[in-house]
């Protein structure tokens, strides 16, 4: 159980946890594992989620409107580590429902639920003392974000305190997909090389095997969000983990495979 | 709930802490532009020709000084302290709001971003805002809740006409909460070229400082006229509180003056329960210490930390967390804070209408409520000041629902009724 990447790219699911349901969430979970996804973001729903673009705003509204709670998800995370020991799990959550909790007994729970990091959307390096020190106590990968405004000097100490990776977010905006991978995303990439000892998964507008593919030429992971949970929003509950799974493989076809297999959904 | 505190190195000296309150929890994708809006806003203070064309605007184009108003009538009506009025009502626009506007358009122009975002409650920051651009020749992009809109609607006609564009924003409440939530991805997505005008002593720093160093005039004003109308410091502040922008802009001279009490006045709403009301700070009411939309401080929540949604008659009360820097004053003591219903607030607005012929907003009619109350308990040689934000022009679609103002009965009876 830890956060490895054994392919290039490797491949991050974020998943909004209890959309549709958490029985659901679950075994989308295991089929994005099985079909090659490295790490799963179990995203945390939250009502105010003023980072993320209609598509995860709309899962997040689902799963609060059904009482997914920051424990349901870190109950579904123990039950993914019981089912996949070696795939690597992320915690992902705004901060406030985390704040509730408490910091240290968020913390606490999630490295018992067999999570290996978290990375919390709106946490800065400045402020994250206390996080930091209660993630290292229970020996937990924190993930930051790095975005193309990022200076130098916030980039290096975004290295300095992520473990795990670090978030590369391809470009400025919200969550959600887009047409191809911009410049921004290489040109952070290679900035954050100056500074990262950990791998760099690039996130945000990552919507089909050619994005990956893109990715892959400079990052050592790509991040899948808005693209998954439009699949699941538009899938039939009995169907979201096949259809998942079937996407996530179709993720891995190698470039020159037929057309028909790279095309994703954007 | 935990008492732990978010941040556990309070020696790290990050600026924009309140006590434990405050800080700066955005999305990485605003660091650099809070940082750039930080050095900007505090090479202002040095910039000579800045501060003189902000004042000059205030002075000639605002309105400023307002005038602190002795309210006589009222004063007699409640029978104890003397009620005086500081009349930001009678700013440009209609409220306190365009001072704030005003200094950060002109901070906008400074660093060169054309185009200006804005989230409005009740409407009044969107007008400033929208007027504050057309001023500058600035684009200007608004959101609003599209509940807010529908009960505001005077207000969204005039940032129409002053060339605003006028977003509606339909997720959570439709209400204030929800137009900062789009004004923040607006914000992110269009970072480079936006500067995004907050409203409120609310969100990362340095806006809680910034908001709140250009509202300082009102307390700033109002001390100088009190101590050359009465001779002697208020009582009592009384101040309602959304965000809080009014609020601090009144009390933050008079923060060393131990004796002057402050009160700041929540929404009370229809009633106690989660969801019915906007009062953080009322015991029981749902408000703990929280992070929402970039700050630290109370926020309505439920126990997994949820946003609840809120409920006022005023659009401007109408949000889950507050300021900052009034979650400190509300911890240390130095401030209180008491909530007034709907119903009261309406009372309240007949009440002043009616005795002295002002016309308060909603958001203000709370204060005026807490003074109502609070005057006759007070003695005759006592001052208690009431910081009149805002003018009610805009709230007279649901004054004339709530009170049957379109009925032939009512009106005149009642007005006949309070004549002394």
């Amino acid at each position: 159980m830890a956060i490895q990447f054994n392919t290039r790219p490797g491949l991050v699911a974020y998943l909004t946890a209890g959309d549709p349901d958490i029985e659901t969430t679950r075994e989308i979970a295991l089929a994005a594992i099985d079909n090659g996804a490295d790490v799963i973001e179990l995203g945390v729903p939250f009502s105010d989620p003023l980072a993320d673009g209609p598509v995860i705003q709309r899962a997040s509204g689902r799963a609060v409107a059904r009482g997914v709670r920051l424990l349901d998800v870190l109950a579904l995370a123990a039950e993914l580590r019981a089912a996949r020991p070696s795939a690597g799990l992320v915690i992902f959550s705004y901060l406030n429902p985390v704040v509730r909790l408490g910091m240290r007994t968020f913390c606490a729970r999630a490295a018992e639920a067999g999570a290996d990091g978290v990375l919390l959307t709106d946490m800065i390096v400045e402020e994250a003392g206390e996080y930091l020190e209660a993630m290292r106590e229970h020996a937990l990968a924190p993930v930051f974000l790095a975005a193309p405004t990022s200076p130098d000097a916030r980039l290096k100490a975004i290295c300095e305190v992520s473990r795990g990776f670090v978030y590369a977010v391809s470009r400025v905006g919200v969550t959600g997909a887009q047409t191809t991978v911009g410049n921004d995303a290489e040109t952070l990439v290679t900035r954050l090389r100056r500074y990262a000892t950990t791998p760099i998964a690039v996130g945000f507008g990552i919507s089909n095997a050619e994005h990956v593919r893109a990715v892959g030429r400079f990052a050592d992971a790509a991040i899948i969000g808005s693209a998954l949970v439009a699949l699941i929003e538009s899938s039939e509950r009995s169907e979201a983990a096949k259809t998942i799974g079937s996407f996530i493989a179709g993720l891995r076809v190698a470039e020159g495979e037929p057309e028909r297999m790279a095309a994703g959904k954007l | 709930m935990s008492t732990e505190a978010v941040v556990p190195n309070p020696s790290a000296a990050i600026a924009g802490r309140f006590g434990r309150y405050g800080g700066r929890y955005v999305p990485e994708t605003l660091m650099a532009a809070l940082e750039e809006l930080e050095a900007a806003y505090e090479a202002t203070k040095q910039d000579a020709a800045f501060q003189a064309e902000l004042a000059d605007l205030l002075h000639h184009y605002c309105g400023r000084p307002t005038p602190l108003y002795f309210a006589k009538r009222l004063t007699e009506q409640c029978g104890g302290a003397k009620i005086y009025l500081k009349r930001e009502d009678l700013l440009h626009t209609g409220a306190h709001k365009i001072n704030n506007a005003l200094g950060q358009g002109l901070l906008a122009r400074r660093m060169g971003k054309q185009r200006i975002i804005a989230e409005t409650g009740a409407g009044q920051h969107g007008v400033a805002t929208a007027t504050v651009c057309a001023l500058l020749g600035l684009e200007c992009v608004i959101y609003m809740g599209e509940e807010d809109m529908r009960r505001q609607e005077l207000n969204v006609y005039r940032m129409r006409l002053l060339g605003a564009e006028v977003r509606g924003v339909g997720s959570g409440s439709a209400t204030l909460k929800d137009a900062i939530n789009e004004a923040m991805r607006d914000w992110v997505t269009n970072v480079r070229s936006t500067f995004y005008i907050l409203g409120s002593a609310l969100g990362a720093h340095p806006y809680p400082t910034m908001v709140r160093d250009f509202h300082r005039v009102i307390g700033q004003e109002a001390r100088q006229q009190i101590l050359e109308q009465e001779g002697r410091l208020p009582t009592v502040i009384v101040a309602c509180v959304g965000g809080g922008s009014n609020a601090i802009g009144a009390f933050y001279e008079f923060l060393p003056d131990a004796n002057v009490r402050l009160i700041g006045v929540e929404a009370g709403g229809r009633g106690g329960g989660l969801g019915e009301h906007a009062a953080r700070f009322q015991k029981a009411g749902g408000g703990v210490p929280g992070v929402l939309q970039g700050t630290y401080s109370y926020v309505l929540q439920d126990d997994a930390g949820q946003i609840s949604l809120t409920h006022s008659v005023s659009a401007g009360l109408d949000y889950a967390s507050v300021g900052p820097e009034h979650a400190m004053l509300h911890d240390s003591g130095r401030a209180t804070y008491t909530s007034c219903s709907d119903e009261d607030a309406l009372k309240a607005t007949v009440t002043l209408s009616r005795v002295e012929g002002i016309v308060p907003a909603l958001e203000t009619a709370h204060a005026v409520a807490e003074a109502i109350r609070l005057a006759p308990t007070m003695a005759k040689d006592e001052v208690l000041m009431v910081n009149l934000s805002g003018r009610g022009d805009k709230d007279m679609g649901i004054l004339s629902r709530e009170l049957k103002l379109g009925g032939a009965e009512t009106g005149p009876a009642e007005n006949r009724g309070t004549s002394s």
